[in-house]
């Protein structure tokens, strides 16, 4: 277990180095001079060439990254020109509140997910199962952000119950019945899309682990039907499960994009789109990795669940 | 074309094939259609409600006409949609097919970015190019089509693999053809379904994703207007003029869902376990479907079953698997059944405590009487309280009988604890006293290992200590050591006699082997295509087999020390159930057929402890 860990743990090393190449691939192939595209067209000549020598951009690529990289590991993501800011304490502090967001979205949707999946499956073809597999069909095909649209306009417009926008009220708000309150909606409409799909690989998963042998010795044990479907089926059905959540994870962290410029939600998708019309390129490519480097994280911790369950991992 | 026609009778299907085709060709068609200028601005006309004069779904705050913009919007959406869809399946699939035919290092190496790629979460990486390329939507398009590359590469990889290797590939490489060659000429033609199918499939996703973008500001810049932009522009309205989001919205929904319904309709079309109903969950219960249920019989029977009858209704075929079987075993007695695999043997065994899979098992006939209760009649609770306690099962293959995920002393002290109140401790305690009893060592630490981490005859001598642990009166045991080596089998039978000896044991013992029988078994009845053919003592039948089909299954046992011996195989294949011959099933393998044989039903006639069904039975009757 120990050992499998580690080796897990060491294997995202590499996927980290990759990702930082990406990254840093993807901000090379910006078309023309790097310095004028970061500082936009407006930049006097003297800044461009203060960044440039700055970037190092007269560099071969290869040195290009090795700088770039050692100055990533020590933290320093360059500097936010639109925000007069270091890049990675505005990044730090939008990702908190993603953190927070995406967090009781993960929670919702495998709550909820393995729920339907368990339910539809052990109805199967009943009118529960029908009814839950539509409504499960409708949650994958919505968009989130105007679904979005219209929980704001029943529950916030139309029904006065729940805060529209934003993380804390401006006013007398801040602690955490006011977060709770403001979470609700947000949270809800980014699970929807993630629910849907884990309770449809529940369900089939489900399906296909009750037809197995070892679901009917525990019948011919005498092991009650709720046994046999929490215990044993849905047990074994969440091997397969697992990895699937720690992929939602990634759609749920992406998502956030579009619930967080949605619902005003102050994180790093919102940061995101407004540096990208500015134009603040460091900004996006910190926001990125940090993003994506948390996302590398949850698929260890879902790999790392998935070993503890299934003993037979480390074989 | 039959998996086409097996799509549209998927209602869903249809109806989402249905609502696709419509919008595409109104969108099509949008240039001919008598609509407004979707950007003639009339702010006179600003904001006005769906169903207005002049403006069926309304206007904007321009006042332009929504329902003009929404099939100009459609349009865009669509062609975007399309176009990245196309563009990432191209470059995709171009990449796998390479990844996958040549292997080795070049697929290493592509795989291994394709990996690196797909560690980002996917709008992410959209965005992280958009930002670079800047907003537009032909950026926007590129950006989609680019983080779905990975998608289809990996996926036509795995097609292109399995395709590799195949006779025909091979004997284009030997007829001399190069690489490119062999992939335009072999291996592209039997992909490209798979490429077209993945394509249609995720087009829904790319013309999700572009409306994203074009939601977020990122996309098409006003005045173009595609679904997401218009949904953008709403927004901003959103108290004041709520259906200038509603409406682009519900569109972008409907496009989604028809998409997937008909990709659902095509994988469930593809997917062959579904068109037989296999992946359908199994009852807690066979089914129990008889119009009678016969008298009871007097005698001393532990288990008595009578004309039992199973079948499997797999789609408008009814494969009468069990049909009207009966034995009985009396107290301390081992039964033992012999048949060829499909002779219903271990569907009779399962028929008896309702573990036959339904659907697609039927029980349509017959009583099973344990201590004169009918086990056919039990609620699935009555039944729940006597499997394990009274009746109890050995089966198989242990590695897939016992849960993989548990410890095999939390799999048995389960077992005591759906029968009896213990507490964990005093559960666990017995489990590994029973462990003890099956003789295996160290029980104590073997009963914290997992299934897989035991030998198979130990993996078996925890199945047999399953079965035990409550004490039942009758064990049935479906073939347990056939999954064994001969010395471990050997040693298991021992042990299961032994413990049968000790305990004053029923045993019903399912089998193909006679060597077994003769080893364990004070009766045996032999079974063929669903039906007993021969009963009676074991040292009896062995001696004197009546029936031609008992003394074949006799002569395929190897003798040991027997010198040279041609082992003589059955010719031919037992009849399929579905479709029996009117008289005896065996005689179209049989050496001695005649026409009596086939003319009518053949029945089973006793003759002192032994019956037989033969018109023409062997030895001395």
């Amino acid at each position: 277990m120990y050992a499998y860990a580690l080796k897990r743990l060491l294997a995202v090393v590499p996927v980290l180095c990759g990702l930082t190449v990406i990254v840093f691939a993807i901000m090379a192939l910006i078309p023309g001079d790097p310095a004028t595209a970061i500082l936009g067209s407006y930049a006097t000549p003297e800044n461009v060439e203060k960044l440039n020598r700055q970037l190092g951009t007269d560099k071969p690529l290869v040195q290009q990254y090795l700088i770039w990289l050692g100055n990533l590991l020590q933290g320093d993501l360059g500097r936010s020109y639109s925000l007069n800011r270091p890049v990675l304490d505005e990044v730090l502090e939008r990702f908190s509140a993603t953190l927070i967001l995406a967090g009781a979205a993960l929670v919702l949707c495998t709550i909820w997910g393995l729920l339907i999946g368990i339910w539809t499956a052990a109805r199967q073809y009943g009118w529960t199962d029908k009814i839950l597999t539509f409504a499960v069909l409708i949650g994958i095909s919505v968009p989130s952000f105007w679904l979005g649209l219209l929980l704001i306009l029943l529950f916030s417009v139309k029904l006065r119950w729940l805060p529209a926008s934003g993380m804390f009220a401006i006013y007398g708000g801040g602690d955490l019945a006011d977060l709770l309150a403001h979470l609700v909606l947000p949270a809800l409409t980014l699970s929807i899309v993630a629910t849907g799909v884990i309770a449809r690989l529940t369900r089939s998963a489900m399906l296909e682990v009750l037809r197995l042998d070892f679901i009917r010795t525990a019948r011919a044990k005498g092991v009650s039907e709720t046994g046999v479907l929490y215990r044993h089926a849905f047990k074994a059905a969440l091997v397969t499960i697992i990895p699937v959540i720690g992929v939602q994870a990634g759609f749920v962290l992406g998502g956030a994009v579009y619930i967080e410029t949605v619902f005003q939600w102050p994180g790093v998708g919102r940061m995101l789109v407004q540096a990208i019309s500015t134009r603040d390129l460091l900004l996006v490519q910190g926001g990125v990795i940090v993003v994506a480097a948390s996302y590398v994280l949850f698929n260890l911790l879902a790999d790392l669940a998935q070993s503890w369950l299934d003993p037979r991992v480390e074989t | 074309m039959v998996t086409l026609r097996l799509i549209l009778r998927n209602r869903l299907a249809a109806f989402g094939a249905f609502v696709l085709l419509a919008v595409a060709v109104i969108s099509l068609l949008a240039p001919l259609l008598p609509i407004a200028d979707p950007d003639l601005t009339a702010p006179a006309n600003r904001l006005k409600l769906p169903f207005s004069e002049g403006a069926l779904l309304g206007t904007d705050h321009l006042g332009r006409d929504l329902l003009s913009r929404l099939i100009w919007g459609t349009r865009l959406s669509l062609f975007v949609g399309i176009a990245a869809a196309v563009i990432a399946a191209v470059i995709g699939s171009a990449i796998g097919i390479v990844a996958g035919f040549y292997g080795g290092r070049t697929d290493g190496v592509i795989m291994r970015g394709i990996d690196m790629l797909m560690a980002f979460p996917y709008i992410l990486l959209a965005l992280a190019i958009v930002a670079v390329l800047g907003p537009g939507l032909l950026n926007a398009l590129y950006a989609v089509a680019a983080v779905n590359i990975p998608f289809f590469a990996r996926n036509i990889r795995g097609v292109t693999v399995s395709i590799a290797h195949r006779e025909f590939v091979d004997a284009a490489k030997l007829a001399g053809m190069n690489g490119p060659r062999i992939i335009v000429s072999e291996i592209l033609p039997n992909v490209l379904p798979v490429i077209v199918i993945t394509m249609s499939t995720t087009i829904g996703w790319m013309i999700l994703e572009t409306a994203g973008l074009s939601f977020l500001g990122l996309g098409s810049q006003p005045p173009q207007a595609d679904l997401g932009s218009m949904l953008g522009e709403g927004r901003k309205l959103l108290i004041t003029a709520p259906h200038a989001s509603i409406v682009p919205g519900l569109m972008i929904f409907a496009i989604v869902m028809s998409v997937n319904l008909l990709g659902d309709g095509i994988r469930d079309a593809l997917d062959p376990r579904l068109r037989s109903g296999a992946l359908s969950r199994p009852a807690a219960a066979t089914l129990v479907e008889r119009s009678d249920i016969p008298e009871r019989q007097a005698g001393d029977a532990l288990l008595d079953v009578q004309s039992l009858q199973t079948d499997f209704q797999v789609g408008k075929r009814t494969y009468k698997a069990v049909g009207g079987v009966s034995f009985h075993v009396k107290p301390g007695e081992c039964l033992g059944i012999i048949g060829e695999s499909g002779s219903g043997k271990s569907v009779t065994a399962l028929s008896l405590a309702g573990l036959v899979a339904s659907p697609p098992g039927v029980i349509t006939g017959g009583a099973v009487r344990m201590g004169g209760e009918d086990t056919l009649s039990m609620t699935g609770d009555e039944l729940r309280h006597i499997r394990g306690k009274r009746i109890a099962y050995i089966f198989q293959d242990p590695l897939t009988t016992l849960h993989p995920l548990y410890r095999v002393g939390d799999q048995l002290s389960e077992a005591i604890r759906c029968h009896r109140p213990v507490s964990r401790q005093d559960a666990w305690e017995h489990a590994v006293s029973l462990l003890e009893q099956v003789r295996i060592p160290n029980a104590a630490s073997r009963a914290k290992a997992y299934p897989h981490e035991l030998s198979g005859g130990m993996r078996q001598r925890v199945g047999i200590a399953l079965a035990l642990i409550n004490e039942p009166e009758i064990i049935v045991a479906d073939e347990p050591t056939t999954a064994l080596d001969v010395t471990v089998q050997a040693q298991v039978l021992a042990l299961l006699d032994d413990l049968r000896r000790e305990r004053n044991l029923a045993l019903l013992f399912i089998t193909h082997d006679f060597g077994v029988v003769a080893q364990l078994c004070d009766r045996v009845a032999v079974m063929y295509a669903g039906r007993v053919v021969e009963t009676g003592p074991t040292a009896d039948v062995l001696a004197n087999p009546f029936h031609p089909y008992t003394r074949r299954l006799i002569d395929c046992v190897p003798e040991l020390g027997g010198g040279r011996r041609i082992l003589s195989a059955i010719p031919g294949l037992p009849p399929a159930v579905d479709d029996l011959p009117a008289g005896c099933a065996f005689a179209p393998r049989c050496d001695k057929v005649s026409d009596a044989c086939t003319a009518s039903q053949v029945a089973l006639i006793p003759s002192g402890a032994r019956a037989v069904r033969c018109v023409a039975p062997e030895g001395r009757p």
